[in-house]
């Protein structure tokens, strides 16, 4: 046994999880697939009194697709988001960040929502969500409510979640271009591996090839994933010429925050960033074109 | 103060188990401590080294990862079943032996799990399927070439007639 001794709940609902939330406050950690958090109470970095598992509750695991988004429950596994080819037609971001995380072992128990609630800035899923600008469902006793991405995100391993309130579900933008192309990178020591720095990129292409909308973002360095939308709004209009994409890489490089620590410095992640953010612009670029080519 | 006890019941290798836990056993330390398998491997403990693999409803998972009281209802399969019913090694097993697949052996039950859920799952796998199956399995001794020689020996013994 490695955790620190803890009480032990497993939640049969949302309503029965959100009322241990409510009784037990800032004494009560939330468990999902455990993959983040289990290693946490291991080395008693957490050590919460009460723990309360939502991984049996099936009503946090379900995936619809509607028409301008995709909703998903915070406990959907990793595994079963990233076989949903229905889920990749729709939000293909989604499946070419799963790619990156971790491996099959911990895919197989991870969640969507036990990923973006622990809120790594590191970490692929919040990466991208914040680039596609996602909507997360905060559950309480007291009602829900909605935190767009940029809000949720509110620090190193910190979301905007209160203690009472449970992530409950994941609205993820599905954009009506036909010729919309995204793409994912990084660089870790090893694949799997937490990424030195990650870059997300999704375009839609009108029928000359011009950009018509961008997004794209970084993780690994600052204090949350960011998004660039201002360096992403100059890029409308263009057809992602190696000048416009090197302008961009070059001025999100200069708007990240990256710290140093053992695996990289700021100065190398500060390049990377500039290095990733053009290959996943170019990726986008090109995933966008090859889309509308096997569409006509 | 006395911790609570969780009673669980566990299909383990076909067998109902069932226990009292405290809700911070993990599932491997009640495997290997309790139920007395051993086969399983204590690495990191904390989710890396892949070690403690071991099948949750046929699915390979961490079981270092895992609380035991969280595997109540649930079906595990360690790397003691894996092993033919009379005991004898698996395809997959003798498969390892032969390519030298193992040295020390302590990342073996976890390379094995993952490698049978690939093969349980995908007869014919690629070389870069198979090291992305092994990929979350650490091993200091092989540089990994013969154990992927090793999984790629039992896909093509197991595609014919003879029963794994």
């Amino acid at each position: 046994m490695k955790a620190a001794p803890f009480e032990y709940a497993r939640a049969a609902s949302i309503a029965e999880a959100c009322e241990l939330l409510a009784h037990h406050g800032d004494a009560a950690k939330l468990i999902a697939g455990g993959q983040s958090l289990v290693p946490m109470m291991a080395m008693r970095l957490v050590r919460p009194a009460w723990l309360i598992d939502i991984n049996e509750i099936a009503a946090l695991k379900f995936i619809s697709l509607e028409k301008d988004a995709a909703r998903t429950g915070a406990c959907a596994r990793q595994c079963v988001v990233e076989r949903d080819d229905a889920l990749a037609a729709r939000v293909p971001l989604l499946r070419q960040a799963l790619a990156w995380v971790g491996h099959v072992q911990t895919r197989n128990r991870g969640t969507l929502g036990g990923s973006l609630a622990h809120a790594d800035p590191a970490a692929e899923l919040p990466l991208a969500a914040q680039v596609l600008g996602a909507r997360m469902v905060l559950r309480s006793a007291a009602g829900a409510r909605t935190l767009e991405a940029g809000d949720f995100f509110a620090g190193p391993m910190a979301s905007a979640a209160r203690a009472d309130e449970c992530l409950e579900e994941i609205h993820w933008p599905v954009w009506p271009e036909r010729r919309t192309g995204s793409a994912f990178t990084e660089i870790s020591v090893r694949h799997g591996d937490f990424a030195m720095v990650a870059a997300a990129a999704q375009v839609a292409l009108d029928g000359d090839g011009r950009c018509v909308r961008a997004t794209f973002g970084l993780g690994g360095v600052g204090t949350t994933p960011l998004a660039f939308p201002e360096i992403a709004a100059r890029l409308i209009g263009t057809r992602l010429d190696e000048a416009e994409v090197q302008d961009a890489a070059s001025s999100a490089a200069e708007a990240s925050e990256p710290g140093s620590d053992l695996h990289a410095s700021a100065e190398y992640r500060r390049h990377l960033a500039g290095v990733l953010t053009a290959r996943a612009l170019r990726g986008a670029y090109k995933n966008a074109h090859e889309k509308a080519k096997a569409a006509s | 103060m006395s911790e609570t006890l969780h009673p669980i019941s566990v299909e383990v290798n076909g067998s109902r188990r069932a226990g009292q836990v405290p809700a911070r056993l993990s599932l491997v330390d009640w495997l290997r401590d309790e139920l007395r398998l051993i086969g399983t491997h204590v690495g990191c403990e904390h989710g890396i080294c892949g070690a403690c693999s071991v099948m949750l409803d046929g699915e390979p998972v961490r079981s270092c990862l895992m609380f035991a009281v969280q595997a109540h209802g649930r079906r595990v399969t360690t790397v003691e079943g894996l092993s033919r019913p009379d005991g004898s090694m698996s395809v997959l097993q003798d498969s390892f032996c032969e390519t030298h697949g193992l040295q020390c052996g302590y990342c073996t039950p976890g390379m094995l799990i993952a490698a049978q859920a690939l093969l349980d799952a995908n007869a014919r796998p690629t070389e870069a399927q198979i090291r992305d199956a092994i990929g979350g399995n650490l091993c200091r001794c092989t540089g990994y070439q013969q154990i992927v020689e090793a999984v790629q020996l039992a896909a093509e013994r197991m595609k014919g007639p003879k029963t794994p």
